[in-house]
């Protein structure tokens, strides 16, 4: 389009064409206070996200500060967080399927069954514990592919499937362990899982690296899109992210880097479960976000009708997002028996709603379509700092029960608001 | 004339015992609209569904530049520069206009996506077709009114070079401005020297828009009609059975 200058009255038709071109904008322009606003408009319209699960946070951290001397201490804090471990990866387990609109009721007892099997396969039947975990995580493919089989392919609901099979693998976990057997969990990897912390410097060095590949990743996204000609958000916004990230990082570190042994010697440094759960967090991330089977299942949570139009292989994206589920549950009962030290015929019969919950408070979608890893690890936080703090309190399992109960209709409750408020539920087919 | 596009000839389609379709005939011709007008219940959806390759025909033959063709799955249809808007639209909600307008075609580097890159191709694409009510490519198709979802969903059909444009009642729920602006948009299509097939209730629309006019009654064609030699009257009456074309066609 070329601006010729025309002297004689041709005034505004040169304008509009200018206009047409800056009206379709991508988002990214302005300043830092345009994208605040636009940042406030979308909470607005009923996008939070994981801003309430982190008011939550801050709300329940401050609470308990003041209720307990023992909930802000260093080894409080190390304890929260690999009380939380088996939970941030079962809500993780549970975003793939949750993004579908679809549920998974027997993550829990998937991840009971496998360590079921897996510790009596080492512990009675002298299989190498690399083995056992091999077949353990065989076992937990095999049920993914087992429910999205009868989900994705047969077309029954997934509340009705997972519902069978978690009456079905707390038989079969009977079966495995023998009804009021325990089987104490000896293989030092798996305890050090929960038990054993990084050295000191180790710690800093994850930190260190977070930060490299947030930087890494934040700038090879601003050259692709520089590089077709398009605009990016101001670069203050990737200093400020990475601002965040090593504040919050940082002071975490800090904090389990002091010694938290009381005279039983010297207790310091990150969880060995922490870079785990965050290496895993960063894959899942990665896949839900800039691969085709991450958005896909944002697609078929959004329309599944529209995604199989437009050549989406729904029933086999849907099968897969079973099998990714029952996967990470294995991993979750890994996290589980490490803390536990042991595991019985009752593994993983309770912990499945929590899971959902944890979810759903960080603020995944029941209905689909909506929420992030990170979300259901912001959640799942929530819920260990009030088992946490309640605990601390001499209040028992009985009042934590409620609350989290509570908790989880007050986090159904701002989603279904916000769906209605984002129109969603007008276009559902 | 030229040689049409895409040639459907003895299309067979039945549901169990209901036969939908029996033995349907159909032109496109590029640069040319088509309508496609009947009662409800004549057979368009499925028509439509089968080139969509959503739905695919029991029996019958599909010619494209004079070939023939297998339509067996929406990959297929695509492939051959097929695209389809249609009546509900089929927009996710929760995805931005780059995400939904790219769905089950993104392009990607190394296995990951190059928003950048659709950003750019899909703005290209919306000021190509003098789009000016969206206000940025990465709002929420939730937050979109319906005739910004009509234009996504059209411009969505046109991004991949597309050679056959089939819209469904794409003027059904908007008001006037918006329909005229769809209608603009269906007219510059065929410039771009698209064939276009464009299915209506609304005959004001048709007779603007529309080179030809097929007439399906009850599963069967029974009108070829030019949009410059016919009425609005004799339309109607081949839509509800009151007239039948003579076949004298060549």
């Amino acid at each position: 389009m070329s601006t010729q200058k025309t002297p004689s009255t041709t005034g505004p038709a040169p304008d509009t064409s200018v206009h047409d071109v800056e009206l379709i904008g991508s988002g990214q322009e302005g300043t830092i206070g345009d994208q605040a606003r636009a940042y406030f408009q979308r909470l607005q319209h009923g996008d939070m996200g994981a801003l309430p699960a982190v008011a939550g946070l801050v709300v329940l951290t401050i609470l308990f500060s003041f209720l307990s001397p023992f909930f802000l201490t260093e080894r409080n804090f190390a304890n929260l967080l690999t009380q939380a471990a088996t939970l941030v990866m079962l809500g993780m387990a549970l975003v793939f399927v949750l993004l579908l609109g679809e549920i998974d009721l027997s993550a829990g007892v998937t991840s009971g069954m496998t360590m079921a099997l897996f510790i009596v396969l080492v512990n009675v039947h002298a299989v190498p514990w690399v083995l056992a975990l091999v077949i353990a995580f065989a076992a937990g493919i095999l049920t993914g592919t087992f429910i999205g089989f009868f989900v994705a392919r047969v077309g029954i609901p997934s509340f009705v499937v997972t519902l069978g099979l978690f009456l079905g693998y707390q038989g079969l976990t009977l079966l495995i362990i023998g009804s009021g057997g325990l089987y104490r969990v000896q293989i030092p990897e798996i305890r050090d899982i929960q038990n054993s912390n990084m050295p000191v410097w180790a710690g800093w060095a994850m930190l260190g690296v977070i930060l490299l590949i947030s930087a890494g990743m934040s700038f090879w996204d601003r050259a692709r899109r520089t590089r077709a000609g398009v605009p990016n958000r101001t670069i203050t916004l990737v200093w400020i992210k990475l601002g965040v990230i090593a504040v919050i990082g940082g002071a975490a570190v800090a904090v389990l880097s002091r010694n938290r042994g009381q005279s039983v010697g010297v207790v310091e440094g990150v969880p060995i479960v922490v870079p785990i759960v965050l290496v895993i967090l960063w894959i899942g991330t990665f896949v839900l976000d800039r691969t085709r089977f991450g958005r896909y299942l944002y697609a078929i949570g959004g329309n599944a009708e529209a995604a199989r139009r437009s050549g989406v292989k729904v029933m086999l994206i849907r099968w897969t997002a079973f099998i990714v589920c029952s996967t990470l549950a294995v991993v979750s009962g890994l996290f589980s028996i490490s803390k536990v030290g042991s595991v019985d015929a009752a593994a993983g019969r309770e912990i499945v709603l929590s899971g959902v919950a944890a979810a759903v408070v960080g603020g995944v979608s029941l209905f689909g379509g909506r929420g992030r890893l990170l979300h259901a690890a912001i959640g799942a936080l929530v819920i260990a700092v009030i088992t946490n703090g309640l605990g601390l309190l001499n209040l028992g399992a009985g009042v934590n029960l409620m609350v989290t109960g509570g908790v989880l209709i007050l986090a159904a409750t701002v989603d279904a608001v916000s769906r209605v408020r984002s129109g969603g539920s007008l276009m559902r087919t | 004339m030229d040689a049409p596009l895409i040639e459907l000839s003895g299309i067979l389609k039945s549901f169990g015992p209901v036969s939908v379709l029996k033995g349907v005939d159909l032109k496109a011709y590029p640069g040319k609209v088509t309508a496609l007008v009947g009662d409800n219940g004549a057979g368009k959806s499925t028509l439509i569904k089968g080139l969509a390759g959503v739905q695919p025909y029991d029996d019958g033959v599909v010619k494209f530049d004079g070939k023939p063709v297998a339509l067996h799955s929406p990959r297929e249809a695509a492939r051959l520069g097929i695209e389809v808007v249609y009546q509900d639209l089929a927009l996710c909600d929760n995805l931005d206009i780059v995400q939904n307008m790219f769905l089950g075609r993104e392009e990607t580097e190394f296995g990951t996506f190059d928003e950048g890159r659709m950003e750019k191709d899909a703005s290209d694409t919306l000021r190509s077709l003098s789009v000016r009510t969206v206000k940025s490519v990465r709002q929420k198709v939730s937050s979109l009114s319906g005739g910004q979802r009509q234009t996504v969903a059209i411009a969505r059909a046109v991004l991949k070079n597309a050679r056959l444009v089939i819209l469904d009642e794409p003027t059904a729920a908007l008001g006037v401005a918006q329909t005229e602006q769809v209608l603009h948009l269906v007219s510059r299509l065929a410039e771009q020297g698209v064939a276009v097939i464009l299915i209506s209730h609304n005959l004001a629309d048709v007779f603007e828009v529309a080179d030809h006019i097929d007439v399906l009654y009850l599963g069967q064609m029974v009108a070829h009609l030019d949009a410059r030699e016919t009425t609005r009257d004799d339309v109607v009456g081949y839509i509800t059975g009151a007239k039948v074309q003579q076949e004298a066609t060549a």
